[in-house]
């Protein structure tokens, strides 16, 4: 049975910029999805085909079952989105932007007001409740806009870069706040540049770049795909460098790299924790001191450069203004690659 | 699947309104005129300001071109005469600026990302617009009562019972109403507030100015008396002068004979119904597939 957000085969151009070309997703019901991808990957583009603001030129989406081109509204009443910029009005309270919203849900008055105020404690804004937005904090916006996509408990939610421009203590509450929400049974796409985040929050990851999907799966599995684990050992010497690069030869599994600026060695092993140990011994019995020592394994950077061949921070510096970013940074990374 | 099989998705897509369509119109059209007259409230420099320009054209075309503009049917210099017949031309220019305010205040919720929040929402599709514009209405009709009063303090009368000066201020109403929408699809395809507010102001000087609003068309090129009398700004005019009981007994308000200068009040609630239907098709339409 198809996801609770499923699409096949989407293209979106603009002008010469292919910002999708031909993606397909599947989300089960209660998982999340990770988009991944750089700035002008087509991330945006791709979240907002699936939330009825923009027209695919080619391809299908079903959200919650139903077809997003056939049936705007009945997709609209079963989503919440939460855009790039927090989207409230800075000159109405807290309050006045959750009960806006929920009276656009069509709600009653009534129920809008009590759904506001049961919001508005959950994220931490009682205080402010009756302020304007204007005076609240980057990441008191944040938790607003988050609310307000929160005002109906749509099955399920999008979240365009959510964590963006936000400092990493508020970065850290937001995650909170999603992981609570996907607990509770919520459907959740989420598009980030932050690779951690995709690795802290998502069950699947898909890799954006050029508008196309080019790698997906967990995130075990995409570290898997750049190879395996490996032993790091930074020496406290430089005279112990032969005598430990010796050491990890013997239970290597293929070559390594010595760095005698940093002291530090590198191989590709597998064997995990018990492996480990073992070197450790061996080592001390050779009377070689240790500063750090562990078992690596590749981060969801290194997917990324091996994927794209360029890193997330690389392409992000190429990108454009928010507003534009995604068609002109689009174009952007293009060159910069090939 | 639980919370939203299949079935209840195409069930919500056969029944796509909870409400009928109109309620649902209406309803979500006061939510957002609501919206924005809180927001009229909280930022009332807009409206000072707003009031400022008039104010000062009252004053300025009064006492700087009064004395040496004369009105048809009245002694050359006469400046009670010319009085009146300004103050028609003055409101109707006050109510047109509401142009600008429609365009910047939908360019501005395009660039916060407000209007893609609104039209990830289930609600009627030309609401965001309509609140806004009747939320201009609000405004406009609140500067037209204190420009009235400054109108009146400097000497402008009306000769009409009140009745009829309602149904003048009402033919100005209908015009500002008309001209938001021109706002309102101005602001929907600008890409900052700045440019709206510009964009919105830029055309409306040629517009009020090639008009029989400030002078009597009767001193311009005979091209541009054409041009003045079929200006569907000049009918409004023209009406309202006319529901005010400012114009002078015996001349004729047209110079070229042009239809809508004989019938202005009828003439200008065409033109301001004909304004209303075409700019709010294609800001509705402009609308649904606009992006940030």
């Amino acid at each position: 049975m198809p996801g609770a957000i499923y699409a096949e085969g989407l293209v979106k151009t603009f002008g010469e910029v292919r910002a999708l070309d031909g993606v397909d997703l599947d989300v089960p019901e209660g998982t999340v999805l990770g988009m991944l991808g750089p700035n002008g990957a087509g991330k945006t583009t791709a979240v907002r085909v699936l939330t009825t603001l923009l027209r695919p030129d080619r391809g299908t989406a079903r959200v919650a079952g139903v077809d997003v081109v056939a049936h705007p509204d009945a997709v609209r009443r079963a989503i919440g989105l939460s855009g790039q910029f927090a989207a409230v009005d800075e000159y109405l309270t807290g309050r006045e932007n959750l009960v806006m919203v929920g009276r656009l849900y069509q709600m009653s008055g009534r129920d809008a007001k009590r759904r506001a105020a049961e919001l508005l404690e959950r994220f931490n804004l009682g205080d402010a409740a009756d302020r304007t937005a204007k005076t609240y904090s980057g990441g008191m916006r944040r938790r607003l806009d988050l609310a307000a996509a929160l005002v109906v408990s749509p099955p399920v939610m999008f979240m365009d870069e959510p964590t963006t421009g936000l400092d990493p203590r508020n970065r850290q509450a937001l995650w909170d706040v999603i992981q609570e929400l996907v607990a509770g049974g919520t459907t959740l796409l989420l598009t980030t540049q932050y690779l951690e985040e995709a690795d802290r929050l998502a069950h699947d990851i898909c890799v954006v770049d050029h508008g196309r999907v080019i790698a997906r799966g967990t995130s075990d599995q995409l570290k898997a795909r750049t190879g395996g684990e490996r032993i790091e050992v930074v020496v406290h010497a430089p005279e112990h460098l032969p005598v430990a690069e010796g050491v990890l030869r013997a239970v290597a599994k293929g070559d390594g790299a010595v760095d005698p600026h940093t002291r530090r060695l590198t191989f590709p092993v597998t064997g995990g924790a018990k492996l480990l140990a073992e070197v450790i011994r061996e080592l001390d019995s050779r009377g070689v001191e240790i500063d750090d020592i562990g078992l690596r394994r590749p981060t969801l950077d290194d997917v990324f450069i091996a994927l794209t061949g360029h890193t997330a921070e690389a392409a992000r510096d190429g990108g454009d203004t928010p507003a534009d970013g995604d068609r002109a940074g689009a174009a952007t990374t293009k060159e910069g690659v090939r | 699947m639980s919370a939203f099989d299949q079935a209840t998705g195409a069930a919500a897509a056969r029944n796509p309104q909870p409400h009928g369509g109109l309620v649902r119109s209406v309803r979500d059209a006061l939510v957002v005129a609501q919206r924005n007259l809180i927001r009229m409230l909280r930022i009332p420099e807009v409206v000072i300001f707003g009031l400022i320009q008039p104010i000062m054209f009252v004053v300025l075309f009064t006492y700087v071109f009064g004395g040496s503009i004369a009105v048809p049917g009245a002694p050359a210099g006469d400046a009670q005469a010319y009085r009146e017949f300004l103050m028609a031309g003055i409101f109707a220019q006050t109510v047109t600026f509401a142009t600008a305010g429609a365009g910047a205040g939908i360019a501005d919720d395009m660039h916060k990302g407000l209007i893609d929040r609104f039209r990830s929402l289930p609600m009627s599709r030309g609401a965001v617009l309509t609140g806004r514009t009747l939320a201009d209405l609000v405004q406009t009709a609140l500067t037209l009562v204190v420009l009235a009063v400054v109108a009146l303090l400097i000497g402008w009368r009306s000769h009409e019972n009140p009745a009829s000066v309602l149904a003048g201020f009402a033919l100005l109403l209908l015009l500002g109403y008309a001209f938001s929408w021109i706002g309102a699809l101005i602001g929907l395809s600008v890409r900052t507030p700045e440019a709206a507010t510009s964009g919105g102001l830029l055309w409306l000087f040629p517009l009020t100015f090639i008009s029989n609003a400030f002078v009597p068309v009767n001193g311009m090129p005979a091209f541009l008396q054409h041009v003045a009398e079929w200006n569907p700004f000049s009918a409004t005019v023209a009406g309202a002068r006319q529901l005010f009981g400012n114009t002078i007994e015996g001349v004729p308000q047209s110079v070229t004979g042009a239809w809508p200068m004989e019938h202005p009040v009828l003439a200008s609630v065409i033109w301001s119904v004909l304004i209303i239907v075409v700019f709010r098709t294609l800001a509705v339409r402009k609308y649904r597939s606009a992006t940030a």
